[in-house]
């Protein structure tokens, strides 16, 4: 492939995105409220639609008879590049919130970024999915303060999957081959120099929220590189399920 | 009130709906009305919330992006239907809360198809063609009913709905022109979900307990066995268009009544599953607690901090 680092390149942002509306479309109709429940499913509804813009673009770029579908959902795992944290399980709706909030602060940057790629159809895409994502934001804060300054039983949840997901926010600011090459180019985002106001705003909101800001330095990686948590294989079982059993086919 | 002063009111009351004016929520209305369209209000509400289970099953295993992208949003507009027709409840004098409550202890019907199980991708085709095809039926005279907000809520679920049933009918397009084994698909959701989907459209005339009245509040405009009728009539064609056969021996068409006949239904079935008794019923009230139970903590949440925010804001006021 001519373009294998754009095309990795988006695979990496995709990914993201992918896997996290996978993990909230489970949540679909089991919702604490039904209010919840409609916003879990719109944000979902949101991230599959920019998973279908990066990989029409990606699959173009291959140039080959690939679609969207065949990159979404027939890969192996070692081959999905996206950060352990959007993989990790819907322990309760703390984790779900928690999760969500994690990545969308470091979303909203990386998107803020992306709109000045010279590639103009990333930029493009960049600048559609803002706006969906700065809600997304503004959703996942909000919880974050109502759960960590609700009740004491919230508190202790809220507090426990902010110290359970801490582990995997570092991954965020690593950068593969990939990114380094795109960013020699001007097409792709420096994400090491998100890392500072990342966890500004993080501690910011936690703060608010009346948490406890984690202190462990100790963080897993391995997402990017496709090495997974044991979750995955799950997750990717039922994402690939139709493809695998029915080949071929179209519906 | 003397007695007279409400059989005064109960006439004006019944002159305005036969004047096809519009009840609105402050305006006197009968006891009995004002219970009949709760209990009709919140089942149909219960219907689209449990209705989101079966098609919910198929979101995370959707065979193509698309596929998944227009499913989630037809649950969610699912979810969105029950939001207004709780809403429109409330109009009424009865908390969203209320009536969980009534749906959670088994007080509250909501719609038999709901039980049984989707266990096939063909399903989530199947259940937009037929299910939200006779849901349709079913609801468009209800766009004309005599109780504003659930007249104004049901003009939206319509135009919704019939989306959702065209994108059902695609899916099974799709199937029936695939391979074989994807016809084959189609054709096993059609024979699993066609006679559920006419019993959907409620008993037989002889057996409905409450058409009379509810005809008189525009409630109801046309009766079971009609709408079945009008159903039936509707589907067949279209079955034959793809290619696929329903699954009734007894089917044919009636020169004479310009109409379908059609084979017995196995209402012995029907009140099987009314009754809780049907392949699913258990296990969709459990997913309904569930999400109950387990999210109170959430909602106890999102109550205190609502609390001590309004009261920090009252502070700063002082």
């Amino acid at each position: 492939m001519k373009n294998e680092n754009l095309y990795n390149y988006i695979l990496g942002i995709a990914d993201n995105s992918l896997i996290l509306g996978q993990r909230l479309g489970e949540l679909t109709g089991h919702g604490p409220s039904l209010e919840t429940d409609i916003a879990c499913t719109n944000i979902s509804l949101d991230l599959f639609g920019q998973v279908r813009s990066y990989f029409q673009y990606a699959a173009k770029i291959a140039g080959d008879d690939r679609t969207e579908d065949d990159i979404a959902m027939l890969r192996k795992e070692r081959d999905y590049k996206n950060v352990l944290l959007v993989e990790q399980p819907n322990t309760n709706f703390a984790y779900t919130m928690a999760r969500q909030f994690l990545f969308d602060v470091y979303h909203l940057a990386f998107l803020s970024e992306l709109q000045k790629s010279t590639d103009l159809t990333l930029s493009a895409i960049a600048n559609k999915c803002i706006k969906e994502v700065s809600y997304h934001e503004r959703f996942s804060s909000d919880w974050i303060k109502r759960l960590g300054d609700g009740t004491e039983e919230s508190k202790v949840k809220m507090q426990e999957a902010i110290d359970g997901l801490w582990t995997y926010t570092d991954e965020l600011f690593h950068q593969t081959e990939a990114d380094k090459a795109m960013v020699a180019e001007g097409i792709g985002v420096d994400v090491t120099k998100l890392k500072d106001a990342y966890y500004a705003r993080v501690n910011e909101i936690l703060e608010e929220a009346t948490l406890e800001i984690p202190e462990s330095k100790w963080f897993q990686k391995g997402g990017k590189e496709g090495i997974h948590t044991e979750h995955m294989g799950y997750l990717l079982a039922e994402l690939q399920y139709m493809q695998r059993a029915y080949p071929n086919m179209e519906w | 009130m003397s007695e007279e002063q409400i059989k005064n009111l109960e006439k004006q009351f019944e002159e305005r709906i036969a004047r096809d004016e519009k009840i609105e929520p402050k305006d006197w209305m009968p006891e009995k009305y004002r219970k009949t369209h709760i209990r009709q209000m919140s089942q149909h509400a219960h219907s689209e919330i449990i209705g989101m289970l079966p098609e919910g099953n198929w979101i995370t295993r959707a065979p193509s992006l698309r596929r998944k992208v227009a499913l989630l949003a037809k649950v969610q507009d699912e979810a969105g239907h029950g939001l207004y027709l709780y809403s429109a409840c409330e109009t009424l004098g009865v908390s969203r809360d209320e009536l969980y409550e009534q749906l959670h202890s088994g007080k509250a019907k909501y719609s038999s198809i709901f039980n049984y199980p989707t266990i096939t991708w063909a399903d989530m085709g199947a259940i937009g063609w037929l299910v939200d095809g006779a849901a349709i039926i079913n609801q468009v005279p209800l766009c004309n009913t005599s109780y504003g907000p659930y007249a104004r809520a049901m003009i939206r679920v319509c135009k919704e709905e019939s989306f959702h049933q065209r994108q059902g009918f695609e899916i099974m397009i799709k199937l029936a022109n695939g391979t074989p084994e994807q016809k084959d698909m189609a054709q096993d959701a059609l024979n699993r979900w066609w006679w559920p989907s006419l019993m959907m459209l409620g008993p037989t005339d002889a057996e409905s307990i409450h058409t009379e009245q509810s005809m008189k509040w525009k409630l109801k405009r046309k009766s079971n066995d009609d709408l079945r009728q009008q159903f039936i009539d509707q589907t067949v064609p279209q079955a034959e268009l793809i290619g696929l056969t329903i699954p009734d021996p007894d089917l044919k068409w009636n020169e004479e009544r310009q109409s379908y006949d059609f084979g017995e239904i196995n209402w012995d079935e029907f009140w099987q599953v009314v009754k809780g008794h049907g392949p699913m019923n258990k296990e969709r009230m459990k997913a309904r607690v569930n999400a109950w139970e387990e999210g109170e903590w959430v909602r106890d949440a999102a109550m205190a901090y609502a609390e001590k925010k309004q009261e920090r804001k009252e502070k700063q006021v002082v």
